[in-house]
């Protein structure tokens, strides 16, 4: 996808959000979606399971009008976290200029959180991307919950973010950290504008 | 220049958009080739686009190529007033002359000349006067010509001699562009999506949008915190000052969280400082170059690509191809100066074409008459009578338009004066000094005339004005003949101040010269008046000799030159004439000149002088029957009559 269009005078992110199931992807979207003001969200498109599991993905257009001359527009996406659902993350995570990378703080998680990264890896060089000029973003979800049950940041990144990329501790259910992490997102995938050229 | 002119009005604060990138290239144009291109401009827009501003943007760049230029700004109502003033003093003719004699002349809201029917063939006359005379005349108008109800046909047809383009109103990108301008002129820090919620509101003219965002600055100004953008909306929406204010210091930007406009503010920090960056950067050399007329679509080409680093080589490839066009602009400009407005040298993308332009004006450049080949200074005689404007002749050729320039030789008919004039010009001639313009005035004027018929004045004027030095031979002739003497003056100051050399001649001395404009008068007067004098007798003596040594095998007696340089000659014209005479006589009878036979030629000739005044034959200058001035013994003026064949033959 065209990240910036010079000629339709277009900005359009896409931003996906990927972590194991129920590390609270979808959560973060609905988070920004009963917060954008009406005018500027499009319809969040959810198919989820009867248990509530996404089945297929999340969408949320988010409409930011005009900036600089450039009507701007964020396309946000979850992948189910299913293990049997690799097909389909592979699809949502084409042409994503940016990932969020949702982990689960919880210390019993970290496991499913190893299998997650590893896949979005694979994902990522199945579709020729190079994981080390992708925008990525970790939030480290579920920090509300008691201590004991959980990692700290420091831990999760010793664990995880063996990158040193930007990340975010985040309650999702109660907001904490969610704008922090779309916003730490879109600036880092704004500011590879001068670098890349359109997809 | 006028003292209304507006400071900030230049080409560097005028924003350039799709909507008046025309009008600026054509503006850029007359800007550094005043008179030479699209002459009469006329610019029309709709109110507060901008043509004032790009109107004084012509006169700040035609000075800033040369301050020596003059350059004058009126409005309609200044023109007229200043008309009826001159009218009511009889000072018409230094109106007209004060303007005559400059390089740009900038007339602001001629619309109304509409409403005025009697004052359009005074402005008529006026554009058309100073455009004859190479004066860039640019006019601008709140309507196209055709729309002016009441304009004459004949101005029409004038203005429609020159260039007419109009001014659009700004799109969006435009009207961000000024903003940003006026924006940071004015120091006023205001978000990216302050001013493009500003450019977004549907303004067809620059002096709403600019009050707008007057209207920004000034609540900014007021407030405690930065103006939000519903607060902005507000304030442009007519809202309460206070409940604007009171919306920008709640933060809720959009009436939700806050969280969400930090989230905002964040993309729009990151848009501004990254999309912006290299893309203004372009967009500043993009606007750079637009701003003097030149095609950016390649440069856009590159924007559109989105990629930095080739946008950093188009800006060098580009760069390269304006480099190159403004030397081509430059050549074809010194062969045929309608050609340097040719939009291709405005375009990048066709510097081929451009090349191929300029070899062929080279080509086709005809260079002005040169000296002839039948003059040296070197078969000039020294004497008494010629030393004088012969010394002067050598200093111009030893400093040319240095020493005495101009050079004017003055002397009555027949004393050398051509002679000496083509001997300089030969002189002068050397093979890296460039093309020398030596000719008659006769021929000068024919020229115009010519030119002025088939409309290409100022190629014809090119031809002169490129000239290393320029020497016109009876410059008398010119008396009367405003068009020529308006040329000759603005040749005069374009070669003076490049100290190429001028040199005339004359029979008289230039105030003497009837019908002669003063302006001439005091420039010809202000250089060298060299005097060439009737022949002595040493001259007449080595013109005889040198005469007889070509012409006849055989010596002639000494006493036979002396006998005949003792005679009383007003002219070596009239000396050559009587030895002549003597040659053919005696040639009639198989011998050498004799004192016997030179004294006969002589006698006869006497006689027929004596026929000739006696039936009051005129002499001197006359007026010829084309119209022009001649000097009699230049022309045919009158064929002799039979008796005068007879007596000569009986001599």
């Amino acid at each position: 996808m065209s990240l910036i269009n010079f000629t339709t005078r277009e900005i359009t992110c896409k931003i996906v959000y990927y972590g194991p199931g129920r590390s609270g992807k979808t959560t973060n979207l609905q988070y920004v979606y009963e917060k954008v003001p009406e005018a500027r969200r499009g319809r969040m498109v959810s198919l989820a399971t009867q248990s509530d599991r996404t089945l297929f993905f999340d969408f949320l257009p988010l409409e930011l009008g005009k900036i600089s001359g450039f009507t701007t527009r964020f396309q946000l996406y979850t992948v189910p976290g299913q293990v049997y659902y690799n097909a389909t993350r592979k699809l949502v995570l084409q042409g994503a200029d940016g990932v969020v990378f949702v982990a689960d703080s919880q210390a019993r998680q970290l496991d499913e959180n190893l299998a997650s990264l590893q896949n979005l890896q694979e994902n990522l060089l199945a579709q020729g991307v190079d994981v080390r000029t992708l925008p990525i973003v970790f939030q480290y979800n579920k920090q509300g919950l008691p201590k004991e049950l959980i990692l700290t940041a420091d831990e999760l990144n010793e664990a995880l973010n063996f990158r040193g990329v930007p990340h975010i501790g985040a309650d999702a259910l109660g907001g904490t950290g969610v704008f922090e992490t779309l916003k730490a997102i879109s600036e880092m995938v704004l500011r590879k504008l001068s670098e890349a050229p359109p997809g | 220049m006028s003292s209304a002119f507006n400071p900030r009005y230049t080409f560097d604060t005028f924003v350039i958009g799709d909507g008046n990138r025309v009008a600026v290239t054509a503006a850029h144009a007359v800007a550094e080739h005043p008179g030479s291109v699209h002459n009469p401009l006329f610019m029309h827009s709709g109110t507060g686009l901008g043509k004032t501003h790009l109107l004084m943007a012509v006169g700040h760049e035609t000075l800033s190529v040369d301050p020596n230029r003059v350059v004058h700004y009126l409005t309609l109502d200044d023109f007229m007033e200043a008309y009826r003033a001159a009218e009511s003093q009889q000072l018409l003719e230094s109106f007209r002359e004060r303007y005559l004699t400059s390089d740009l002349v900038l007339i602001d809201d001629v619309q109304f000349v509409a409403r005025r029917p009697e004052v359009q063939d005074e402005l008529l006359r006026f554009v058309a006067d100073l455009a004859d005379a190479g004066v860039q005349v640019v006019l601008t108008s709140d309507q196209p010509p055709p729309e002016l109800s009441e304009l004459d046909d004949r101005m029409l047809k004038k203005i429609d001699g020159g260039l007419v383009v109009d001014i659009a109103p700004p799109n969006f990108d435009n009207r961000l562009a000024i903003l940003r301008q006026r924006a940071y002129e004015r120091g006023a820090e205001l978000g990216a999506e302050l001013l493009a919620m500003i450019a977004e509101r549907d303004t067809e003219n620059v002096r709403e949008l600019l009050g707008n965002l007057n209207r920004i600055i000034a609540f900014q100004t007021v407030s405690d915190v930065p103006l939000t953008l519903a607060a902005g909306r507000a304030v442009l929406s007519g809202g309460d000052a206070d409940e604007a204010l009171a919306l920008s210091r709640s933060s809720d930007v959009f009436g939700s969280a806050d969280e969400f406009g930090a989230f905002l503010s964040g993309v729009t920090a990151a848009v501004t400082e990254q999309v912006d960056v290299w893309q203004q950067n372009l967009r500043d050399v993009v606007d750079r170059w637009s701003r003097r007329g030149y095609n950016t679509a390649r440069l856009e080409r590159a924007l559109d690509g989105g990629v930095a680093a080739e946008a950093a080589d188009a800006v060098n490839r580009y760069e390269d191809a304006v480099t190159e066009l403004l030397e081509l602009q430059t050549a074809v400009a010194e062969c045929n100066p309608e050609r340097a407005g040719d939009p291709v040298f405005r375009d990048p993308e066709r510097v081929e074409e451009a090349r191929l332009v300029v070899k062929r004006a080279q080509e086709d450049f005809e260079p002005p008459p040169g000296p002839s080949r039948s003059f040296s200074i070197n078969t000039f005689l020294r004497s008494r009578s010629t030393k004088m404007a012969l010394s002067a002749a050598e200093s111009v050729l030893a400093a040319p338009g240095t020493q005495y320039n101009p050079l004017v030789i003055i002397g009555p008919s027949g004393v050398g004066k051509t002679h000496l004039l083509h001997g300089i010009g030969r002189g002068l001639e050397l093979p890296d000094r460039g093309w020398i313009a030596c000719t008659s005035a006769q021929v000068f004027m024919d020229e115009l005339v010519t030119a002025i018929d088939e409309n290409r004045v100022p190629s014809w004027r090119a031809r002169y004005r490129r000239a290393s030095a320029f020497l016109l031979d009876n410059v008398d002739l010119i008396g009367g003949q405003d068009r020529i003497q308006e040329e000759i003056f603005f040749l005069f100051n374009v070669l003076l101040e490049s100290e190429r050399q001028l040199v005339f001649t004359s029979s008289r001395r230039p105030r003497e010269i009837r019908g002669l404009d003063d302006r001439l008068v005091s420039r010809l007067e202000g250089g060298l008046l060299a005097t060439l004098k009737s022949p002595d007798y040493e001259l007449r003596k080595m013109v005889l000799t040198r005469q007889f040594e070509e012409r006849i095998t055989d010596p002639v007696e000494e006493a036979v030159v002396d006998y005949l340089a003792d005679q009383r000659a007003e002219s070596v014209r009239s000396v050559l004439a009587l030895g002549q005479r003597v040659i053919t006589s005696a040639d009639a009878r198989g011998q050498t000149p004799t004192l016997e036979s030179a004294k006969d030629v002589v006698g006869a000739t006497a006689l027929r002088e004596s026929a000739a005044v006696a039936r009051g034959r005129p002499s001197g200058v006359v007026m010829s029957p084309s119209g022009g001035i001649e000097t009699a013994e230049k022309v045919v003026w009158k064929w002799p009559d039979p008796v005068d064949y007879i007596i000569g033959e009986m001599g």
